[in-house]
């Protein structure tokens, strides 16, 4: 699928929060809860839904424990702060009050998370993202959906608002290029796949998908053709279906804006490989497992740490050779 | 409301459920021993007066009942007395009392809303402020003139969610919010003024925004409902507060104060004692 000029290039957040804005004119039972965190989207939303838009400060607790009590009250909320802070500062209380309550009590809760991976690029480790995933697919009743554009973030509320439970919505802080211009992926599979390919697929998420499709390029010039997969639904893609597409490759990437090897993406994959006794080799791409403190553009700073595209091209270069014949 | 007029009858009567709720709770415990009764015994007054002094709208055959009065049970350890209240209000048979902690059970050493009655998840503490400040929220947005109680305890304060929620309840005004912390300054590895003091809560809580109150015996089922019904005399627009001061272990011999009576189990053969009865 290709990008199409007439889309207005932006960011995730301010197209979600542009449907969440419609959806929240239609139906008076959304509440829009966020931790002093914004965007003019946002600031629009304020202005003209006032009575339900709260801010509860710089306070990812009581953001979580707010949304949940809304919640119960039957309200449906999607509560907003950049990513680390709304999974890892308040962990607790997503486990107890979402995760553990909505297995008793029905509940729609919709954790908007911004700032996926190294997305806020100055901001250093504390305000970048490499845990998320880990995190909080641990969760029962969690789902969890990385989009890796603006239309597939837009299309997020409505998704969200016609199922009810927990969910984290991991959003990157840049603007990326369009991908589904023309027509959206199917939700009920949970993946995409962009391109056929031979003996190898990437299987990425998020800003990972564009930096696949880069590595694939880049890999076609010298002669192999791998497949892309952009898995956007992390817990609750149709595994059939991922079968049958994966069925016909050798060996599968997993590329995620995230450490490697400690239970994200990676994990999953991993698990549902060897449940469904998959016949396929296995390369993980990550972020190698510790905290850095450069400052550069992302793309240099994702190869510091094994995720750019020329880490990438060489990894599944080296990986393709090692697969038997 | 069913406001409470508080004559010899009324008092009479919550009397007796206290001393009953005192006894069955003792009971349960003598059964299941690794229950928290001492941090339950301190509870008793505040939820008898709540469910049985008029102050709380509920349906027993439907505990989620858009019409009920909230109450949200923060400190759920402490509320193994509610088990025999909620029993005996019709919520489930009296005889599962008698298999607290036992396999295939639903009542467990602390509580979850699994157990009709009871509102939210409550093992982990700290949580209760917020959820039910926004509850109380929810509410006024819909409009319904309902209730909302959060029982929390002292040594949970020491949590900051709940200083967050009670920022959060006072900017938002909503005056039908009333904590009620069961004050009785006993953690878990002693008191709480030589742990984390919180020096005075009443003024912290006054601080916060809130109208609060104190009630010197929070054994004495007069003075929590005078507390209450002072509350609902309250036109400031604030959240309110009380401060139940209360006895951890309250009447048994030994665990009553002890500074290490958290996790403390009472001999069957005192409770028998204290029961007067022969097994």
């Amino acid at each position: 699928m290709s990008a199409v000029a007439t889309v207005q290039p932006r960011a995730m957040r301010d197209t979600l929060l542009l449907s969440l804005y419609e959806a929240m004119l239609l139906d008076r039972n959304i509440f829009l809860v966020t931790a002093d965190f914004g965007s003019p989207v946002m600031d629009n939303i304020r202005a003209d839904i006032p009575d339900r838009v709260i801010n509860v400060g710089i306070a990812e607790q009581n953001l979580i424990n707010v949304s949940a009590g809304l919640a119960l009250e039957g309200f449906k909320v999607f509560a907003y702060a950049i990513a680390p802070f709304i999974t890892m500062r308040c962990f607790e209380q997503i486990r107890v009050n979402l995760a553990l309550l909505s297995e008793l009590r029905p509940m729609n809760v919709n954790l908007i998370g911004v700032g996926a991976g190294y997305s806020y690029v100055v901001s250093g480790p504390t305000h970048q993202c490499y845990e998320d995933l880990t995190v909080m697919r641990a969760l029962p009743n969690m789902r969890i959906y990385s989009p890796a554009d603006q239309m597939m973030a837009a299309a997020l509320p409505a998704r969200c608002l016609a199922s009810n439970g927990p969910k984290y919505l991991r959003l990157d802080a840049q603007v990326l290029p369009v991908l589904y211009a023309d027509a959206l992926p199917n939700f009920a599979d949970g993946f995409h796949e962009h391109r056929k390919g031979k003996t190898v697929c990437l299987l990425a998420t998020g800003y990972m998908v564009h930096t696949a499709l880069k590595a694939a390029d880049a890999l076609a010039a010298t002669g192999f053709s791998v497949g892309i997969i952009d898995l956007f639904d992390l817990c609750g893609f149709s595994e059939e279906q991922l079968q049958s597409v994966l069925c016909a490759y050798r060996g599968v990437v997993t590329m995620e804006e995230g450490f490697r090897g400690r239970g994200g993406m990676d994990a999953m994959m991993f698990d549902y490989i060897v449940r469904r006794g998959l016949d396929i080799r296995m390369l993980n791409i990550g972020v190698e497992g510790e905290y850095r403190f450069e400052l550069g553009e992302r793309h240099v700073l994702h190869e510091h740490v094994g995720i750019g595209v020329g880490s990438v091209t060489e990894k599944v270069r080296g990986f393709l050779k090692s697969l038997p014949v | 409301m069913n406001m409470l007029q508080l004559d010899a009858d009324v008092i009479e009567r919550l009397n007796a459920k206290a001393q009953w709720v005192w006894e069955e709770t003792l009971r349960i415990h003598r059964r299941s021993q690794e229950t928290r009764v001492a941090s339950s015994l301190s509870t008793i007054e505040i939820f008898v007066t709540l469910y049985y002094g008029g102050f709380m709208r509920f349906d027993p055959d439907n505990p989620i009942w858009e019409g009920r009065d909230r109450c949200i049970i923060s400190k759920g350890h402490g509320s193994l007395c509610m088990y025999p209240i909620l029993a005996d209000l019709g919520y489930f048979p009296k005889q599962e009392l008698e298999r607290v902690c036992q396999a295939g059970s639903f009542l467990g050493g602390i509580p979850d809303p699994v157990i009709p009655g009871y509102e939210t998840v409550n093992g982990s503490l700290g949580h209760g402020a917020g959820v039910g400040a926004a509850m109380a929220l929810g509410l006024k947005c819909k409009g319904k003139d309902r209730m909302v109680y959060v029982v929390t305890g002292d040594g949970e304060l020491h949590e900051g969610s709940n200083w967050e929620a009670f920022m959060f309840a006072a900017q938002h005004r909503l005056d039908k919010l009333v904590v009620l912390v069961d004050n009785n300054h006993i953690s878990m590895l002693g008191p709480t003024d030589e742990i984390v003091s919180h020096r005075n809560l009443v003024r912290k809580f006054d601080a916060f925004g809130w109208s609060a109150r104190e009630v010197v015996d929070g054994h004495s089922v007069v003075a929590i409902a005078n507390a209450l019904l002072d509350c609902q005399r309250d036109t400031s627009g604030k959240p309110k507060a009380i401060i139940v001061n209360t006895r951890k272990g309250n009447g048994v011999p030994g665990l009553e104060n002890a500074p290490l009576s958290h996790v403390a189990a009472i001999k069957p053969d005192l409770i028998d004692q204290l029961l007067g009865e022969r097994r």
